[in-house]
């Protein structure tokens, strides 16, 4: 725990600091007795422009970009717990914008440009490693499928290449090609996809936004939303009312919650996803490996541990834990395609709380009610998104119009008919 | 908190079976709209959901089993099983209480 001392709010914020090899090397020299906190610890005033509701990926880099971008600083970001211990640190840290849909493919290849750029911009070593993300095929109609979708990004000048079976052996050589139940035939390469250090993408943002003007409020639960016939006037908290021009809801699974307290339903149901590590082990996987016929992905930590996930239990949950069944599958399906892990033990297990919507796409949009917009609906996509769902969330708030390539996540789209299902599958949360 | 590993679904015509024989259907306190409804309400009804933390009134099917649709009243925070029936029975959740 470092040494925290007492330092007026202002110049703590000017005391985190640029961060850099040299100044390592100089704390190293002095015992790192000058290191402060990365962001100031607010308490909320009275009225600000912006309130932000949770502090997790997308809430700050909406404040973030806000401050940067659009020139607001007069925002907080009210959480209910510490910050960054939401999904934005208990996913499987994936970024890649291999999508179907050129709409999503614009919008997901814009945060992964920005995910380029960002560590430089931030001042903080997320971790950035776009060591590619494969994606395999076991039958000749999912290899059309996967060929269409690559063609697709390509005329949208999305980077994806198609391998045949022995460029997936040399990439890894784990994988049992010719396994019993379904042999690989082949794989299409993001070689731009990869990983980010998730909790980093957090603290970096935070530092940033906090650098930048915003106050950050942890342990802060919003009990209410305080409504004036059909315009949002703030938030209720313990600390008291706080009233804001904006209210934004970036708070996953608990949307519907947060809406609710509102009067709004939202196309939204909620339920958990696991993600699980091994043990440390030597490097074995260099690569974002995705199997193409059940629920499994995989990537290896820079700590060793094989991290991976698969699909939502697939009943409406809010306990942040998940059941044995999904276990099971996930690690039946990882060891159909690479068997040699059979002796690897799990480390940890852990669910988060997904916000999934209807048609499995994300929701940037305002509402009915004035000065309420809302960031939800990521299903399980929203880390990869986040500096471009940030970046659109603050356009939305300042410009008081959509982002150009998130102007299709609005909420409307439902009733309108232009619902964005990248697989086809219906209204039905459960499934996507 | 604590937690079950595995949901134990009291199936009104086999008893009580493992999750992995059901499969999920989802939310069962939705009714269709009349053939006078309108569009809004049609697109409530497909799309707007409740989805509240605390009980749920949800549709299982027993694909693994007898083949019939059942009706649960499930909490969503702790999966404790309220009350099962059949598809036309109509079940109440039991007063939230709240987290400790």
């Amino acid at each position: 725990m470092p040494k925290t001392r007492p330092i007026h709010a202002t110049v703590q914020r000017a005391a985190s600091g640029r961060y850099s090899a040299a100044r390592l090397f100089l704390e190293g020299l002095i015992g790192h007795r000058g290191w402060s906190r990365a962001w100031h610890k607010a308490t909320p005033r009275s009225r600000y422009r912006v309130v932000i509701v949770g502090a997790g990926g997308q809430g700050l880099a909406t404040a973030y970009y806000l401050a940067t971008e659009f020139g607001i600083s007069d925002v907080a970001v009210i959480e209910k717990g510490p910050l960054g211990l939401g999904n934005v640190g208990r996913n499987t840290t994936i970024i890649r914008s291999n999508y179907f849909r050129p709409d999503n493919v614009r919008f997901y290849d814009y945060s992964l440009r920005l995910w380029e750029g960002l560590e430089r911009q931030l001042n903080f070593n997320a971790m950035v490693s776009q060591r590619g993300t494969l994606n395999l095929f076991h039958t000749e109609s999912q290899r059309d499928l996967f060929t269409r979708r690559a063609n697709g990004m390509r005329l949208l000048s999305v980077d994806a290449l198609a391998l045949d079976r022995d460029a997936v052996k040399s990439l890894v050589p784990l994988i049992d090609l010719d396994n019993g139940r379904y042999p690989v035939l082949g794989g299409f390469l993001q070689p731009r996809g990869g990983t980010v250090r998730h909790d980093a993408v957090a603290w970096g943002y935070a530092r940033a936004a906090s650098a930048a003007g915003v106050d950050i409020i942890e342990h802060c639960e919003v009990t209410g939303i305080h409504r004036e016939g059909d315009r949002v006037r703030g938030v209720e908290t313990p600390y008291g009312r706080v009233a804001a021009d904006v209210v934004c809801l970036a708070v996953a699974g608990h949307s519907s919650r947060l809406a609710a307290m509102a009067g709004l339903r939202l196309p939204i149901e909620t339920h958990v996803l696991q993600a699980f590590v091994s043990e440390p082990i030597k490097p074995v996987l260099d690569v974002v490996l995705t199997y193409g016929a059940g629920h499994f992905y995989v990537s290896q930590s820079d700590k060793g541990g094989l991290v991976f996930g698969g699909g939502i239990d697939g009943y409406n949950s809010y306990g942040q834990r998940g059941t044995l069944p999904m276990a099971e599958e996930v690690a039946a399906a990882g060891l159909t395609l690479m068997p040699s892990l059979a002796r690897l033990r799990i480390l940890r297990q852990w669910g988060g709380v997904m916000d999934m919507s209807m048609d499995g796409s994300p929701i940037i949009s305002r509402t009915p009610l004035t000065g309420l917009l809302l960031n939800c609906g990521w299903c399980y996509g929203g880390f990869k998104a986040i500096p471009a769902g940030g970046m659109a969330t603050a356009h939305l708030i300042a410009r008081g119009e959509p982002h150009p390539l998130a102007a299709h996540l609005d909420l409307d789209r439902y009733a309108a008919g232009r619902t964005l299902d990248e697989r086809g599958l219906g209204p039905f949360p459960y499934v996507h | 908190m604590t937690g079950k590993a595995v949901l134990r679904i009291p199936c009104p015509w086999c008893g009580v079976r493992d999750e992995v024989e059901f499969r999920y259907r989802g939310d069962a306190s939705l009714s269709r709209p009349g053939l006078a409804a309108s569009l809004a309400e049609c697109c409530a009804q497909t799309y707007e959901r409740t989805n509240p933390s605390g009980w749920h009134l949800e549709w299982w099917l027993h694909v693994g089993g007898c083949r019939k649709l059942l009706k649960l009243v499930r909490h969503t925070l702790t999966h404790e099983i309220h009350a099962v029936g059949q598809a036309q029975d109509r079940l109440t959740a039991p007063p939230e209480v709240p987290p400790p």
